[in-house]
Formats: C-alpha cells, sequence, structure tokens
C-alpha cells in the first residue's frame, strides 16, 4: 500500500505540473528578431517620414525582449555606422525595456522633427549592405530589412554598389514604395524597378516582399 | 496472365471457364473429408483457444476481484479502527474532563446532604407543648363562687395565671413552630443545589452513554468487515467511489486555483530571472513561477503533513513531538514568506501592467502617458495583492483531498481493470464462437460448392445400398460415434446439440485437453 500511496501522490504531482506546464507548451519556442528599418531622406520623400514614425511604432510595440531594432537613414552615401539614427536590443526585463522602446522613440521623434533638408543622392544598396551587416551580427533568429523608399537609387559620382549582395536568411521588405513623376508616364519604370530589387534580394538569397498599404501592417513581423 | 489461363482448354473464354470450374468442383469433391478437416479443425482450435483465453481471463478477474476485496476490507478495517480509536480518546477525554472532578462533586453533594440532614434533625427537636392546664382552668371556672370576694379573687388569680402560662407556653410553641419553617426555608437552596449537581451528573452520564452508543455503532461496522460482509464491501466500495469523484473534483479546482496563481506571478517573474531565456519550449520566467507554486504545495503538505492531519509520509507522522513542531513552525514560517513573495510579485504585475498600457497608448498616440483612469486603480492592485497571498494557503490545504484521491484511486483503478477484464472476456468468447460458427458455415459452403457430384453420389448410394444408410443412421444415434460421421450427419447435429443445450451449466465445463491446457498455462 505504501508503494501504491507514493505511486498516487507522485502521479497526482505530475497531473498537477502537467497541466500547468500544458499552458506555456502551445507554441514552439520564438526566437529572437532583428529588424533595420531605411529610411529614405532624399529629396521629396522626406515629406513621407511621419509614415514611417507609425510603422516605428509599431515595430516598437510587437517586438520585446532580446530583439533588436535599428532605424537609419538613407542619404547620399549610406554604408555607414553615422547614418544610424537609433539602435538598441532590448534588455530581458520586461519594464527595462520599456523604458528603452520609451528612449528610442524619443530619438525618432527628435530626428523627424529636426530634419530639414533631404540628401541630394540615394545610396539604397549602401543602406542595405549596412543593414545585413547590423542584423546577422545580431545573430537574430528572424532578420529583416525594411525599406522605407521609393527604391529609385541615384549614386554619387565614383560610387560602386553594382555587385551582389549577400541576404541568405533575411527577409527585404519594401515599404511605401511610392510613385514617382516619371512612372505615370510609364508604369513599367515601376514595374522594372520592383523586380529588379526583387531579383537581386532574391539572388542574393533573401526573400522579397512590398507592402504599399501601411494599414495592413500587422503581418509585418509575426509577433509573439 | 489471366486470359492466358483463361485459355488453356479451349478458345472460348466460358468453356475455359466452365472446365476449370468442373476440375474444380471435382478437386474439391476428392478433398471434402479433408477440406472439412481442416475448416472444423482451424475453428475448433480457435474456439478453444479463445475459451482457454475466456478461462484464464476469468480467473485473473476473480483472482483481482478478490485481492480488491481484501484490500478493501483491510482499509475499511483500518478507518473502522481509527473510528473506534478516536471513539475511545473521545470517552477517555471526556472521563478524564468531567468525572475526574467527580470526588469534589461527590463531596459537595454528601457535604449538602449533611447539611439537609442536620437542618431536618433540627426541624425534627418538637417544643414542649402546652400542658394540659385547660381542664385545670374550667374546673377553677366552674367552681361555686359563693360570693366570697377572697375566694374569687383567689380563683380568679389563679385563672389568670394559668392563662398566663398557657399563653406562654403558646408563644414558646409558635417561636419554636416558626423556626422549624425557617429551618425547612433554608434548606430549599440546598435541595435546588443538589438537584443541580445531579443534573449535571446526569448530562455527563448522558453525553458518555450517547458516545457508547456510537463506539456500539463503530463495533458493529467493524465487526461487519471484519467477517467479510458482502454489504460491508459494498458500502465501503460506494464510499471509495463517492470520495474518489469528490476529491477529483476539488483537486481540479485546486488546479485551476494553481492556474490563476501561475497566471498572477509569470510575468512578473520575467522581471527576475529575464523574459527570454528558455529551459526545452517554456520560458525560465514560467518555469520558475511554477516552481514557487510547487513548493507552496510541498509546504503545505508537509505542513498538514506535520499537524497529523493527512498520513502521506510516515517519516513525518512517526517523527517526536518536538521535532514534529519545528517542522511545522519551519513549513509555515516558509509558505507565508511565499505567500508575501507572491502578494508583492502580483503588485508588480500590476505596475508591469500600468507601464505596458502606458507605452502602448504612448506609442498610439490615444494619450500622452497617464490615460489610465487612477480613481479605482488600487482596487485590482489590491485585489491582485490579496490573492497572492491568500492562494499559497488554499493551495496548502490540497493535501486533504489528494490523500483521499490517492486513497480512492486504488478501489477505482481495481474496478475499471475487473470491468475492462470482464469486458474482454467477453469479446474472447464471442469471437471463439463465432469462428466455430464461421467454420461450420465454411463447411456446408464447401458442400454446396460440390453440390452436383454429392447429389450423384447420395443417388448411387441411395440406389445401391439402401440398407447401409439405416444402419448409418442408427450408428449415429449411439453415443461414442466418431468425430468424422458426426461432422457429415446432417441430422444428428440439431438433435445432440438441443441435448447439450438443456443442461443448465453456472461453470465454465472444459474438456479434459482444455483443462489440461489451462492448468499448464497456469
Amino acid at each position: 500500500m505504501k508503494w501504491l500511496k507514493q505511486t498516487g501522490f507522485a502521479a497526482a504531482v505530475s497531473i498537477l505540473v502537467a497541466s500547468m506546464m500544458l499552458a506555456g507548451c502551445g507554441e514552439p519556442r520564438p526566437t529572437s528578431k532583428a529588424v533595420y528599418l531605411l529610411l529614405d531622406t532624399s529629396g521629396t520623400y522626406t515629406q513621407e517620414l511621419n509614415k514611417a514614425q507609425a510603422i516605428m511604432n509599431y515595430l516598437l510595440a510587437t517586438l520585446n525582449s532580446d530583439d533588436s531594432i535599428a532605424i537609419a537613414r538613407i542619404d547620399s552615401g549610406s554604408f555607414s555606422e553615422k547614418d544610424i539614427i537609433a539602435k538598441t536590443t532590448f534588455d530581458m526585463r520586461p519594464s527595462t525595456a520599456n523604458d528603452q522602446k520609451r528612449l528610442f522613440k524619443h530619438k525618432i521623434d527628435a530626428f523627424v522633427a529636426n530634419l530639414k533638408q533631404g540628401s541630394a543622392n540615394t545610396d539604397i544598396t549602401g543602406g542595405v549592405l549596412q543593414a545585413v551587416e547590423y542584423v546577422n551580427e545580431t545573430h537574430a533568429g528572424e532578420k529583416y530589412v525594411l525599406i522605407f523608399s521609393d527604391l529609385e537609387e541615384d549614386l554619387p559620382k565614383g560610387h560602386i554598389r553594382d555587385f551582389p549582395i549577400k541576404l541568405e536568411g533575411i527577409e527585404v521588405v519594401a515599404l511605401n514604395v511610392t510613385k514617382l513623376r516619371s512612372d505615370n508616364i510609364d508604369p513599367r519604370d515601376y514595374q522594372h524597378r520592383l523586380e529588379s530589387w526583387q531579383e537581386r534580394v532574391q539572388q542574393g538569397g533573401g526573400s522579397w516582399r512590398v507592402v504599399n498599404d501601411l494599414e495592413r501592417l500587422d503581418n509585418l513581423i509575426v509577433a509573439r | 496472365m489471366f486470359n492466358e489461363f483463361l485459355r488453356v482448354w479451349s478458345d472460348s473464354p466460358g468453356v475455359s471457364l466452365s472446365i476449370w470450374l468442373a476440375i474444380l468442383v471435382v478437386a474439391l469433391y476428392l478433398g471434402r473429408d479433408q477440406g472439412h478437416k481442416v475448416l472444423e479443425a482451424s475453428g475448433r482450435t480457435v474456439f478453444r483457444t479463445m475459451r482457454i483465453w475466456g478461462f484464464t481471463l476469468a480467473r485473473l478477474e476473480q483472482r483481482l476481484s478478490l485481492r480488491n476485496r481484501e484490500i478493501l476490507l483491510a482499509e475499511g478495517a483500518k478507518a473502522a479502527e481509527k473510528a473506534i480509536e478516536r471513539e475511545f480518546t473521545r470517552v477517555n477525554t471526556l472521563v478524564e474532563r468531567d468525572l475526574s472532578q467527580y470526588p469534589s462533586l461527590h463531596r459537595e453533594i454528601a457535604e449538602t446532604i449533611e447539611k439537609i440532614e442536620a437542618d431536618y434533625q433540627k426541624s425534627a427537636e418538637t417544643a414542649p407543648l402546652p400542658p394540659a392546664w385547660g381542664e385545670v382552668v374550667e374546673t377553677i371556672s366552674a367552681l361555686p363562687t359563693n360570693g366570697d370576694a377572697t375566694m374569687n379573687k383567689i380563683l380568679q388569680n389563679i385563672k389568670e395565671a394559668v392563662e398566663e402560662s398557657h399563653e406562654e407556653t403558646l408563644k414558646a410553641y409558635k417561636k419554636a413552630s416558626s423556626e422549624k419553617h425557617a429551618l425547612l426555608a433554608a434548606m430549599q437552596p440546598d435541595w435546588r443545589k443538589m438537584d443541580n449537581k445531579l443534573q449535571v451528573v446526569n448530562e455527563k452520564i448522558t453525553g458518555l452513554d450517547e458516545r457508547t452508543k456510537a463506539i456500539d455503532s463503530q463495533i458493529a461496522t467493524y465487526e461487519n468487515i471484519r467477517k467479510g460482509t458482502d454489504a460491508a464491501v459494498s458500502s465501503l466500495g460506494s464510499s471509495a467511489l463517492t470520495q474518489f469523484f469528490i476529491a477529483g473534483l476539488v483537486l481540479v479546482v485546486a488546479a485551476l486555483g494553481g492556474l490563476i496563481n501561475f497566471q498572477l506571478i509569470a510575468l512578473p517573474m520575467s522581471e527576475m530571472v529575464g523574459g527570454t531565456s528558455y529551459i526545452g519550449v517554456m520560458k525560465t520566467s514560467d518555469i520558475a513561477a511554477l516552481v514557487i507554486i510547487l513548493i507552496e504545495i510541498a509546504m503545505g503538505l508537509f505542513l498538514l503533513e506535520s499537524l497529523r492531519i493527512t498520513h502521506l509520509f510516515p517519516m513525518i507522522g512517526s517523527m517526536d513531538d518536538k521535532m514534529r513542531r519545528r517542522m511545522m513552525v519551519i513549513t509555515l514560517t516558509i509558505l507565508t514568506i511565499l505567500a508575501t513573495i507572491e502578494a508583492s510579485l502580483a503588485y508588480m504585475r500590476d505596475l508591469l501592467a500600468l507601464d505596458r498600457e502606458a507605452l502602448r497608448q504612448s506609442l498610439t498616440s490615444v494619450g500622452a502617458g497617464g490615460a489610465v483612469d487612477a480613481q479605482f486603480r488600487w482596487i485590482p492592485s489590491v485585489g491582485q495583492m490579496i490573492m497572492g497571498f491568500i492562494l499559497p494557503f488554499a493551495l496548502a490545504f490540497i493535501a486533504i483531498p489528494l490523500e483521499s484521491f490517492i486513497h480512492s484511486l486504488r478501489t477505482v483503478l481495481g474496478a475499471l481493470v475487473i470491468g475492462a477484464l470482464r469486458v474482454l472476456r467477453v469479446l474472447v468468447r464471442m469471437v471463439g464462437g463465432a469462428v466455430l460458427h464461421i467454420s461450420r458455415v465454411l463447411v456446408h459452403f464447401y458442400d454446396l460448392l460440390i453440390m452436383v457430384p454429392l447429389s450423384i453420389e447420395r443417388l448411387i448410394v441411395h440406389r445401391t445400398r439402401p440398407s447401409e444408410r439405416q444402419t448409418d443412421a442408427k450408428s449415429l444415434e449411439e453415443p461414442g460415434v466418431p468425430e468424422e460421421i458426426e461432422a457429415s450427419s446432417e441430422v444428428k447435429k440439431p438433435a445432440a446439440r438441443k441435448a447439450r443445450s438443456t443442461s443448465k451449466r453456472k461453470i465454465p465445463v472444459l474438456d479434459d485437453e482444455l483443462s489440461s491446457d489451462a492448468l499448464q498455462s497456469q
């Protein structure tokens, strides 16, 4: 009877533990995320930056502890750490992570408020290279590079960017790809622009997505 | 391939198929006896195997049932012994508490009686009766006065003296009587006191009497259990089943309480151990919260064990009282500390939720911070803190239903296994019977396939040897008929089966071969 009592006790405790563990075992273990948002600050695109703030807010609300985020601008020479406006990896403590988010938001708001004039050229490839470097350094499970731009690259003289980019395991998302005046004359230019970027990303081993309707940001990053 | 096979005998598939059929029928006819034997032997073998299985399962069921009964009776006897012991302890307490004062009570009653007796004695003392001077006074009054003044005066004086003396005596008598009445009146509270004392004694005796009746009832139950009566077994089984369901229900409620507790402390735990580390697929913070809850339950178990409310750990129960008290204090202290930690974690959870809400609102630009209405915000905070403090103590009591559940689990599991064995036995027997029946049907089907050559054979036999047929029929009616002949007989079988079915069978009877097989299998 003693063994039965002990076995029964162990079984009852196991059932209790199992029932409690079931509350947390429904989903697979989530991985950390790294997001690099490139903001086009060239020419008239600066007028679109208020939309970028909405994207940033969405990202801050979606990302959690141990996730990384960086926001950088695209200017004439974007392959530089100086173009990174703000970057952080959220602390493992939720309260500290919330403070980091507040600080991050404050930095971006200040940048947008102080930006008076756009850059003369648009070095998107340089920004993407910088983004790839950053997200790879984080060793995150899910890596995203978000490009908030019209994807019209305008390099300064002498800059070399026509080489393949390694984008393995990185999801590149083009956001708010606005149509240029020339696109209205020949819409194929817009298509060609998108297709050339898609081809470049996919050749580099990354995946490509375009989200123009910012109301549909829900599926941009899969929340935990 | 099949087409080639069809055209072996003729180019016409129909003709070829007919030839094949004829060959098949002839082959079946020639191998009729062997075919019948194969079918019958297979059917009977399966049937016998299934019967052996059924028999074995019945024995197993019987053995298990017996074992369950023994355990149920043993547990019942143990419980009854404990109940009787408890009743005796109560009687002992009653006797020690109430009847230990009996000598003083007896002395008080005796003193009261003595006092009453003394008062009675006093009241019994008779006052001197007035002397019988009435006649003297009357005689003196009746004396002739003769007008003699002196004589009259003397007589008058005598009369007055006598009357005065009489009045004094009467006064003394009245005084004595009133004193007696006073004594008797003084005895009244003593009577009442004694009456009260006797009532107290009566109540105590009545209490003892009731306990004695309870002990009688328990002893009667215990006797039934010792005798192993069916009524006692049934009562104990029913009691175990009720205990199982009630304890199970309470355990489910406790598990839900544990889940609520878990949700209350899982989020703030991430502030302590981090919200990003994982052990397996579970967050470390969740595991930490779970561990705290389990430690609380364990402490509750130890606390109730050291209080001797439950008896899950014999080692704790057998500790000496000093050690047990120490353990009680330690577990209660740990439980209180954990409850306090939980209360603070619950408060932190509320703060975190507020912070998150404020951040969310600032991100969506709904309001510039502090948008949460703070007027009644303290109510959920306090509620969560109280819940965080109370739930660990509530979970500590899980030990009581857990013990009942474990005790009744053995009986319920035993009953379930017996039920499963019974169902399995019936299934095995049914399969055996069905296979035997199918084998018989197949034998008839075999004959159906070869009915043409069989009919021809029967016709020839009928014409050539009618006398042999009669002999065969007679020989079939006699006992000890060979199996082959019995199987081929169409007439005999129903009669024999009918004869077998008329004999009532209470116990499954196995033939010699089956019995030996069953014995070997044991």
